[in-house]
């Protein structure tokens, strides 16, 4: 009785057993199909956009973009900009992180809090703020200029604002990995004789490289493409306080959508080779933290 | 691992003179809580101490002072004779194992053992050739030869367990510590890795204080155990000390299992249960007490000659004989008695028992069951 039970129930079943989570043929393939023309249409046709704009007019005319000196500036201005706020964020988030994750002191959960703020907040309104606090009526802003220095629409202004808007980046990566990592190898390589700087050159660097490395990128490319706070506080001086990102507009404003296009395939160019530095320390990274990677 | 001898026999010049440890009323808070408390110890050159306790005891902090990770709110360290307490953990020639090895998981097996000598201001530090010539020697010490090029993550625990050591015996240390050095081995490792560093201890003559929480691991390796509680040291002595001359409540609880029998004391009288008992109260004070003793230290008496009455609840064939539980009047938890199955009593028979050995203490004294968060 019980046998003929249970043929009849396998009769009705499908041939392949499926598991209770997992989605009908059909299901998944709308999924994918839903998923990749969202991203063709979001995603890699801009950006394929950009670069059949910056040709439009042949491969000499997107060149004769980069002669022009005000092109030029900004491309030096972006690169400044980087060199000074990258160096500052990694600096602040390594110091950041390591007090976040080795020690307890009052104040430490508002202080993971106040890392984020700027994730949080417009950029425009960071940007606003600190016209406010360094602008020629502003609360430092006489200071300053009664000592000939000009900060806002200036680089010093911008190089602030970046610095602002890009520091949760290092400081974000690394408190998580410095945390799980804890302090114990330190305090191995300080009872072997090691000095304190030595010990976090040999031991700590080494543990959190990838991760820092991965911090840093993601700071860089959001340092070199900041739009909206150093819109605010750049003036738009042409030759002077443009970076990369406000002469796309400027040009593309004047209808010059060659140079302009050709100015941002420069910023693309470097999300996309971000963007492949990302995923390759993914899985380099991934292989450092389960501790079974050659020396590198 | 097992057949071969634990330690290379040839390594002679491993042998160095430890120092001699006195800790004098140290103390440390951590916010309200205090981790120690008045601890004051004295360690011979060469002696091979155990620090055991209960979690919160106490124990890891005292061996992090020793090395010098901590710093005590009070009292102070000597390291054969002279000032220790605030010298930098750097100069303090402490090799330090620590609980998960917390080896440089970046570095080789071979870097991992020549760290403490590259780190070396230049002057002290030996040419290339002497580092790669000492850390063979450690590898051969430890039976890690051929293993120098692997990273921590292909070693196993026991294998790890032993760069850890090799790679605080690099620096040459007067005093060896470890934390919980077989915590996270399982058993059959743990029973072979011992007897390994008795006889690592033996061969360098150093001063080793391990801290643990498993009894049998500080009974069975110690020289000497200190027994630490709630940040004091309940007692120092000999494991034949502990066993037979448990100085407090929370020793011969924790320090093997222990019955407690609640008592009365009046006027040099233990009184049980409306019987009384033949124990020297050594001047305790009238009032409530509580007897302690091994089970091994209970036994059936002669009919009339027991001070306690117990009555059968079960009995069970071991292989040794027959297992009685037995209840006693007055007491809450049954006892249960060994004896051999031509002896043995008949289920639910009252039977006279009797103490061959017992300890008496006050009932306000905390022993190791009446302490909340248990190992």
């Amino acid at each position: 009785m019980s046998d003929i039970l249970i043929a009849s129930t396998q009769k009705k079943q499908s041939p392949r057993l499926r598991g209770a989570t997992e989605d009908t043929a059909f299901a998944r393939a709308l999924l994918i199909l839903i998923a990749i023309l969202f991203l063709l249409l979001f995603l890699f046709a801009p950006l394929a956009v950009v670069f059949v704009e910056a040709s439009a007019k042949g491969f000499s005319a997107f060149l004769d973009t980069f002669h022009e000196a005000d092109a030029l500036a900004a491309i030096r201005l972006t690169l400044i900009v980087a060199a000074i706020s990258v160096p500052a964020n990694l600096i602040f988030g390594l110091s950041a992180a390591w007090a976040i994750a080795k020690f307890s002191f009052p104040g430490k959960s508002l202080l993971i809090t106040l890392i984020d703020l700027p994730f949080s907040v417009s950029p425009v309104v960071s940007g606003l703020v600190y016209v406010l606090v360094f602008g020629a009526q502003g609360l430092f802003g006489k200071w300053f200029s009664a000592h000939g220095t000009q900060i806002i629409f200036a680089v010093p202004g911008i190089v602030l604002a970046t610095i602002f808007v890009t520091f949760p980046f290092v400081a974000r990566e690394l408190i998580p990995l410095m945390q799980e990592q804890g302090t114990v190898e330190e305090e191995a390589a300080l009872t072997l004789g090691a000095s304190g700087l030595r010990t976090f050159w040999t031991v700590t660097i080494p543990n959190i490289k990838w991760g820092l490395l991965y911090g840093v990128l993601l700071c860089n490319a959001r340092a070199m493409g900041e739009f909206g706070a150093v819109s605010v506080v750049s003036g738009h001086i042409r030759g002077l306080t443009n970076t990369i990102p406000l002469q796309v507009e400027i040009l593309y404003n004047e209808y010059n959508s060659v140079a302009a296009f050709a100015m941002a395939v420069l910023l693309a160019s470097l999300a996309l080779v971000t963007l492949g530095l990302k995923t390759f320390l993914e899985w380099k990274y991934a292989d450092a933290l389960s501790g079974r990677s050659r020396r590198h | 691992m097992q057949t071969r001898s634990p330690v290379a026999q040839e390594d002679t010049n491993m042998k160095k003179h430890g120092f001699s440890i006195k800790i004098e009323g140290v103390a440390q808070d951590f916010g309200a809580f205090a981790a120690l408390r008045d601890v004051s110890l004295d360690i011979k050159p060469g002696e091979l101490v155990a620090l055991l306790g209960p979690s919160g005891s106490g124990k890891t902090t005292l061996l992090r002072v020793i090395a010098g990770l901590n710093a005590p709110d009070r009292g102070r360290v000597l390291f054969d004779g002279e000032d220790a307490t605030y010298l930098p953990v750097q100069d303090r020639k402490v090799g330090m194992v620590f609980q998960n090895y917390a080896l440089f998981k970046h570095m080789t097996v071979a870097d991992n053992i020549a760290y403490g000598l590259k780190v070396r201001p230049r002057r002290l530090r030996p040419s290339k050739a002497e580092i790669i010539a000492r850390v063979e020697e450690l590898l051969r010490f430890v039976q890690l030869e051929g293993l120098g090029v692997r990273f921590p993550a292909q070693l196993s625990g026991g294998q790890r367990q032993r760069v850890a050591l090799a790679r605080a015996l690099a620096i040459e240390p007067r005093v060896l510590l470890l934390d919980e050095p077989f915590g996270a081995l399982d058993a059959r490792v743990r029973k072979d890795l011992r007897r390994w560093l008795r006889e690592v201890h033996q061969q360098t003559g150093l001063t080793t204080i391990f801290v643990t929480h498993d009894q049998d691991e500080a009974m069975e390796l110690a020289d000497r155990v200190v027994v630490l509680n709630e940040g004091r040291i309940e007692q120092i002595g000999t494991p034949e000390e502990l066993y037979d001359r448990p100085a407090s409540p929370f020793v011969i609880s924790f320090v093997g299992e222990a019955v407690a029998l609640p008592v009365t004391v009046a006027d040099g009288h233990v009184n049980f249960a409306g019987r009384e008992l033949h124990i020297d109260t050594h001047g305790l004070r009238s009032g409530p007490a509580k007897v302690f003793f091994r089970p091994a230290d209970i036994a059936v008496a002669s009919k009339g000659n027991g001070e306690i009455e117990g009555r059968v609840e079960s009995l069970r064939r071991t292989p040794a004989g027959m297992r009685a539980t037995i209840a006693i009047e007055g007491y809450d938890q049954t006892l249960e008695i060994d004896s051999p199955v031509e002896q043995a009593a008949s289920l639910g028979e009252k039977i006279p028992l009797s103490l061959t050995k017992a300890r008496i203490f006050p009932a306000d004294v905390p022993g190791f069951d009446n302490i909340a968060d248990g190992i």
